[in-house]
């Protein structure tokens, strides 16, 4: 059974879907990797896992279900128990996501004590332990700290402790080295892997940085407008692409192109709200589009190990399909 | 000016910039070295790359090119003549010669204003041009960077970030500058379209002879658009050369890890993972010796000691002009570390 499955998840505001109909799951101690441009998706479907969809936004699912249990189905209060402990969040901007107003400690102590609980000491040693784990010199004297006198990095590592308090069996990373330093990066990456493997917990890291998640992911999600257009193990999709996106995204990295030659653009960019296509979202800016991609969108091929959203997905010589 | 430099757009020599900060009532004030020295020679047509983590001094460097900020020490010549000793007014002529392109296009384009205002803007206060030739002004300049004659009276917001960006290229434009300076000009954009922005930008350097100075901490967007490449930590210079000097025989220990710390693509690109300990320190109250010692792990006595000076890497002939400061290099203590060797 699959730590965490989800099947047709959608997230609707008003008429328009934010995330449309997107199937995936997530395995224990696995590292699943979903990048995409900005507004296809990737931060509302985590927000859905987690509960924190609000009015006026609408997640239906055929499936969605954490280690066996229905999310949808139970009642609110068991729901909030599991987030926070069983599921846990990192988000992109640690700088925002520490309130300003309370100790770093304080804010750690009060993720523990609302879902283990203990006394003041216990918590207290208890998130030292944990400012340790994550790699903050003289942990004793930071706990004090408020977020203003932490790094961009620091605050980062407060974020990963206080996410891991409750020992998640899965945890959702929302562009977790995006607003940080590349050396300050590798820093951060390095420590969620080495949590992830030696917590064995699900990790899934959403960002929009190819390389990043080449390096480290098991397996791969590319969205596009809120679609789900390609999925496999991380090595073959980057090896071998079948959705003209991901070749379009791959073929733009600078690294791709080498010497002073021109890069690769995809023209256009991502349809918003008000400008969907009929048919295959991509087909304005596909270079393989045919009136047929215009017409009819087009169904989901393969299974979930590897799923190719197009009507010709392209061979291993990067061209589509008769 | 003679024969040989005549290409040389933007010398800059021993550039500087301190800044004074207040500690309290009794105490002196501190200062800051924002900037701390640096020398480099831009030639037309060609890029210039600074290369650093946030804090280096790179946006300040930027500024100072462009005189927003008056630099505290050194020279700076635009075809040679010192842009720092003449009157306001040559100041001010010469300025328009090097103009500026910043991070954000969400917070550069004034959302009060149509594109065809802002554009025009530059034209109405630097030059006599009457309100028609300022509009055909614009609207070349807007067919060159790719944008259609009916943007001329839309606001900002209407616009996506890339377009935007190309906007804020445009203005930059306005006034014939032979000087660029890009200050992480496609940070905020998403690959597909940031793709779309560098094609430009190499395009119009093609087409104007623009020189660019462009900053960034995006070693790969840097490798793809650079000729030149300084790399800088804690306002100084560590290691400045072309761009296969220093993407395919780095020195510097910094330089290292950077390169390391950088995600790679494709596995045979992937290098050994260098790991810094700690974050850069305070400007404030900057380490003795080399700013980097306390995060390399070459260092020695010397190093905390030390300040070591930028200095020609003298051992090959397509070494010529790869400058490093680093006592481990000069003393030979780094072994040079090879791409693939992971």
């Amino acid at each position: 059974m699959s730590l965490l499955q989800l099947e047709n998840l959608s997230v609707t505001f008003g008429n328009f879907r934010a995330v449309d109909n997107i199937s995936y799951k997530v395995e224990e101690g696995e590292v699943l990797g979903i990048v995409g441009e900005s507004g296809s998706g990737k931060s509302v479907s985590s927000l859905s896992i987690m509960g924190l969809i609000d009015f006026p936004g609408k997640v239906s699912a055929d499936q969605l279900t954490f280690d066996g249990q229905d999310l949808q189905a139970m009642p609110e209060k068991q729901r909030r128990k599991l987030t926070g402990s069983d599921i846990a969040m990192i988000f992109q901007d640690p700088m925002t996501s520490l309130n300003p107003c309370f100790t770093v400690g304080y804010q750690i102590m009060e993720a523990l004590k609302t879902h283990q609980g203990g006394s003041k000491k216990e918590l207290r040693t208890r998130a030292i332990e944990l400012l340790t784990q994550v790699g903050i010199p003289a942990p004793e004297s930071r706990l004090d700290n408020y977020p203003h006198q932490l790094s961009g990095g620091m605050s980062q590592r407060v974020m990963i402790a206080m996410s891991i308090a409750c020992d998640p069996r899965l945890l959702i990373a929302d562009e977790p080295t995006t607003a940080l330093d590349v050396t300050i990066q590798a820093q951060i990456i390095d420590l969620l892997i080495e949590l992830q493997r030696k917590k064995q917990m699900g990790l899934v890291l959403i960002t929009h940085d190819l390389a990043l998640v080449a390096e480290v992911a098991h397996r791969v999600i590319v969205m596009y407008a809120g679609q789900i257009v390609e999925s496999g193990p991380a090595s073959e999709v980057f090896s071998t692409p079948r959705h003209p996106y991901t070749q379009a995204l791959l073929a733009s990295l600078p690294e791709s192109a080498s010497g002073k030659a021109r890069l690769e653009a995809l023209p256009g960019v991502v349809p918003g709200q008000y400008d969907r296509p009929l048919g295959c979202l991509l087909s304005p800016r596909c270079p393989y589009a045919t009136d047929h991609c215009r017409q009819v969108e087009p169904a989901n091929q393969g299974d979930l190990d590897r799923q190719v959203k197009c009507h010709t997905p392209l061979d291993r010589e990067g061209r589509p399909a008769a | 000016m003679n024969q040989s430099d005549s290409q040389l757009i933007l010398k800059a020599e021993n550039l500087k910039q301190h800044y004074h900060v207040k500690q309290g009532l009794f105490k002196p004030d501190a200062v800051v070295k924002a900037v701390d020295g640096i020398s480099f020679n831009l030639e037309k047509g060609k890029t210039l790359a600074v290369v650093g983590e946030s804090g280096c001094g790179k946006s300040t460097l930027g500024r100072m090119l462009t005189m927003i900020e008056t630099p505290t020490g050194g020279s700076l010549a635009h075809l040679g003549e010192d842009l720092l000793t003449l009157s306001a007014d040559a100041q001010a002529k010469l300025r328009q010669k090097i103009q500026i392109i910043f991070q954000n296009p969400y917070g550069s384009l004034n959302p009060r204003k149509k594109i065809g205002a802002i554009l025009e803007e530059p034209l109405v206060i630097n030059t006599k041009l009457s309100k028609e030739e300022r509009k055909e002004k614009a609207l070349s300049i807007m067919a060159k960077v790719g944008l259609k004659t009916e943007h001329y009276d839309r606001y900002p917001h209407m616009f996506s970030g890339g377009q935007r960006q190309r906007i804020a290229i445009a203005r930059g434009l306005m006034l014939d500058p032979n000087v660029i300076v890009a200050d992480e000009p496609v940070s905020a954009l998403d690959v597909s379209v940031q793709a779309q922005v560098l094609n430009l930008m190499m395009d119009l350097q093609e087409e104007f002879g623009l020189s660019y100075v462009f900053i960034s901490h995006d070693l790969s967007v840097v490798e793809h658009i650079a000729d030149d490449v300084m790399v800088m930590y804690l306002g100084k210079v560590v290691e400045q050369g072309t761009r296969e000097q220093l993407f395919e025989n780095p020195k510097h220990p910094y330089t290292l890890a950077l390169l390391s710390s950088t995600p790679q693509l494709s596995p045979d690109k992937r290098r050994v993972r260098i790991k810094l300990q700690g974050e850069l320190p305070s400007p404030l109250n900057p380490p003795s010796g080399c700013a980097f010692h306390g995060r390399c792990s070459y260092a020695n006595d010397r190093c905390k000691s030390e300040t070591p000076l930028l200095r020609l890497d003298d051992q090959a002939e397509q070494e010529q002009g790869h400058m490093i400061a680093c006592h481990a290099v000069e003393e030979k203590r780094i072994e040079a570390i090879k791409v693939g060797a992971a």
